[in-house]
């Protein structure tokens, strides 16, 4: 990886930068002006948001540089972090909706 | 807008403030100038990046917003005492408790822990500063102008009024329209940065700049709660930044992310607040786990029992603090799998805590403790403490909870885990570690008193509030029915509230006093204390370490002691020059630009929005352009320097 050398251009960066505002406009564009169905859209934007936190881990949280077991266990539970919130928050929310009905 | 729209105006109280606010303005302008101090203000104060200035700052503001947030509480306990007062109308009495909520948590408590860690951390590890010197001074200055930010609101403006929780539509634009609710929101965002640059700041700082030979487990445990609660800052701060933007949008640029209209899920607002919002109740209780085990451990002369059991058991709250959020709305409809499966959490996250309360008490056994204030408050916060985690243990009963829930039942549970752990461990912490920034004790005998006033005061005040509960009495009502029959444990209640109160302005009396009349140290170690903190001498040097210690086990400095303090020999072996940080006024002026950027937004004055953001941006690309290399102190200037730190000490 690079990114440890100072000397080149930070291609990385600079591609990690572009591949994110792509990314960001190309879901702006998805729920608003395409004609795609409702279950499209969402399916369009979470596709596009795992590469947006992909294009985040690999071009600037430089993921491929680690410690080993320290570099490890934080990753776990990064991903254990995310899981309670994405998938905590959408099973507690669809609860409440079904007793809201 | 108005003129008499962007003041406040109306009320008696809001004047008072008015010009009392402009006296204490016009009279440090007035001292300043007279005594030529400006200069000093901006070279050692402003533009600092030493932790242990940074650190008092922290403290000294902290304590300023627990004064603002104690006069909120005893106006509020003034207009309950009675039933049917008239003192505050119910709109002025919903903004009190909203502001007094927030300063509390996200102004005093946390500020006063950060600080409180900025001073010990580096100290404890023997390092020269933090990882990142530069970004925490802007830490501080973001946290800086957050808080006035929000607490302008109230002379300008007006304040938020839809409880620190600001559930939606309460907040939203229909039901709560102007400013008000903006300064909630913008006020935390731009305080939520510091935050969050201080828990990766502290983070590597733990992780990368400990002494050699320290390893994980050799450090001290305030050092190890510090690093666990960076981590469920790093964890936790991000998704109340994403909440509050997202309401930031729904209020001023017409989004529907938390309508109840188009679409929007007021209920999100909920969840997401929480998932926050239950982490940062660790992020204000584990630092004080820390303090407590510190100060349990020094006067009770004995090492910590169970240094490994606490901390696994920090660890496991820290991963359980994620998974317990929805304990704070039960009642708000979810099925019975959900309510369940969070109650089985909540309880399960209350055996952790139990394991170091057994920690603390085994630590006193059959030691030779010592009384004096900090031991006091230490030793206090073990029998009210579980008084508030008894009851924490009811709430979590979902069943139970739909008969607690919104009473002062829950009003007493969490002030007597707040109060008896965090703020016992502000003032504990305040007490043992003072001397090591001042050079001198606080009196104790002051320090007694306000300490029984406090402790008892806070005894009065809330364990009343238990039975107003069980009496059905809910939280946030401006005033009650004279037959409600809660009419004398209000009174009792604002006695409570009155001595907590006294006990408080004796601590503020206590540091002028002690300034003037303590005698100064000639000991870097008043307290014959354990870990490295204290090996250095008082105050402590600017480079902190002339010499980095080698470390060779836990309670590093006692072992040291032992063995005749030959380790911190300067004359043994050469002095090496010290590479330090340059002092800088980026941090304060990207602060103030990020104030007045928040301003506008407050006030939905766009251009003044972006105005201010620009501003921060240019800051930030002079910072990222400038080749800031620090500078090295010489050996002869270090050797001066210790020579006259250490000429009293035996």
């Amino acid at each position: 990886m690079a990114g440890n050398n100072h000397n080149k251009f930070p291609w990385n960066h600079v591609l990690g930068f572009i591949f994110s505002i792509v990314l960001t406009l190309l879901a702006v564009w998805a729920a608003l002006y395409s004609s795609l169905s409702i279950t499209a859209i969402v399916w369009t934007i979470v596709t596009l948001a795992l590469l947006q936190a992909a294009v985040q881990l690999f071009m600037f949280m430089h993921i491929g540089e680690g410690e080993g077991k320290a570099q490890k266990g934080t990753i776990y539970f990064s991903a254990f972090i995310a899981v309670v919130i994405v998938a905590g928050s959408i099973w507690v929310m669809n609860a409440m909706m079904h007793s809201m009905m | 807008m108005k003129l008499d729209e962007f003041f406040v105006t109306g009320d008696p109280l809001i004047y008072g403030a008015d010009v009392s606010i402009i006296l204490s303005m016009i009279g440090v302008v007035f001292v300043l100038t007279k005594y030529k101090k400006w200069g000093w203000l901006w070279k050692e104060w402003l533009t600092t990046v030493d932790h242990k200035k940074l650190g008092i700052m922290y403290i000294l503001s902290a304590v300023l917003m627990l004064f603002r947030g104690g006069v909120d509480a005893l106006l509020m306990r003034a207009q309950l005492t009675m039933p049917e007062t008239e003192f505050l109308d119910s709109t002025h009495y919903n903004e009190i408790f909203t502001t007094h909520g927030t300063i509390m948590i996200i102004f005093m408590a946390m500020p006063f822990l950060i600080g409180l860690m900025n001073v010990v951390v580096p100290l404890q590890i023997g390092a020269r500063d933090v990882a990142y010197p530069f970004l925490n001074a802007v830490s501080f200055w973001t946290f800086f102008m957050g808080a006035m930010l929000f607490n302008i609101s109230f002379v300008i403006g007006g304040s938020p009024g839809a409880g620190w929780t600001s559930y939606v539509p309460l907040a939203g634009n229909e039901l709560s329209p102007g400013p008000g609710q903006n300064y909630y929101l913008l006020g935390l965002q731009v305080a939520g940065i510091g935050t969050l640059l201080t828990g990766i700041n502290f983070l590597v700082t733990i992780l990368k700049m400990r002494a050699p030979g320290m390893t994980l487990m050799r450090m001290p445990m305030f050092t190890w709660s510090s690093a666990i609660t960076c981590i469920i800052i790093i964890f936790a701060f991000p998704v109340l930044t994403v909440a509050l933007a997202l309401m930031t949008l729904d209020r001023i640029f017409g989004t529907h992310f938390f309508t109840m209209v188009d679409g929007g899920m007021p209920m999100l607002w909920a969840n997401l607040f929480w998932l926050w919002g239950h982490p940062e109740v660790y992020i204000v209780i584990l630092p004080a786990f820390g303090i407590f085990s510190e100060v349990i451990s020094t006067f009770s002369r004995k090492n910590l029992f169970g240094y490994k059991a606490m901390v696994y058991s920090m660890v496991i709250i820290a991963a359980l603090s994620f998974v317990v959020w929805v304990h704070h709305f039960f009642t708000m409809g979810a099925d019975a799998s959900v309510n369940s499966f969070f109650s089985v959490t909540t309880m399960a996250i209350s055996i952790p805590t139990g394991v170091k309360v057994f920690n603390w008490l085994f630590t006193m056994y059959k030691g030779r403790i010592k009384i004096n204030t900090a031991m006091l408050w230490s030793l206090a916060f073990i029998p009210n403490f579980v008084i508030g985690g008894v009851t924490g243990v009811m709430l979590a009963m979902a069943a139970a909870d739909y008969q607690y829930h919104n009473t002062y039942f829950l009003v007493a549970h969490f002030h007597y885990v707040l109060i008896s752990g965090t703020v016992f461990a502000c003032f504990s912490g305040l007490y043992y570690w003072y001397p090591k920034l001042f050079n001198h004790k606080l009196n104790e005998t002051l320090g007694k008193w306000s300490f029984w006033l406090f402790m008892i005061g806070f005894n009065v005040c809330f364990f009343p509030m238990y039975f107003l509960g069980f009496a059905g009495m809910p939280r946030r009502v401006h005033t009650y029915a004279e037959g409600s029959g809660w009419f004398e444990l209000n009174a009792v209640a604002s006695v409570g509230g009155v001595m907590m109160g006294i006990g408080f302005v004796i601590l503020v009396y206590n540091i002028y006093y002690s300034i003037r009349y303590e005698p100064r140290l000639t000991t870097g170690d008043p307290w014959d204390a354990r870990n490295l903190e204290w090996a250095t001498p008082s105050p402590v040097p600017y480079y902190n370490f002339a010499k980095i210690p080698e470390v060779r086990g836990l309670d590093e400095f006692w072992r040291m002691k032992k063995e005749g303090k030959k380790d911190l020999d300067l004359k043994k072996d050469k002095l090496e020059p010290i590479h330090m940080p340059d002092y800088s006024g980026v941090p304060v002026i990207m602060s103030t630009f990020l104030f007045i950027s928040g301003f506008g937004l407050v006030f939905e004055w766009i251009w003044m929005g972006v105005a201010g953001a620009i501003g921060v941006v240019i800051t930030m690309i002079m910072r990222s352009f400038d080749p800031d290399e620090g500078y090295h102190v010489e050996v002869e200037e270090i050797k001066e320097i210790e020579e006259h730190v250490r000429r009293e000490e035996a």
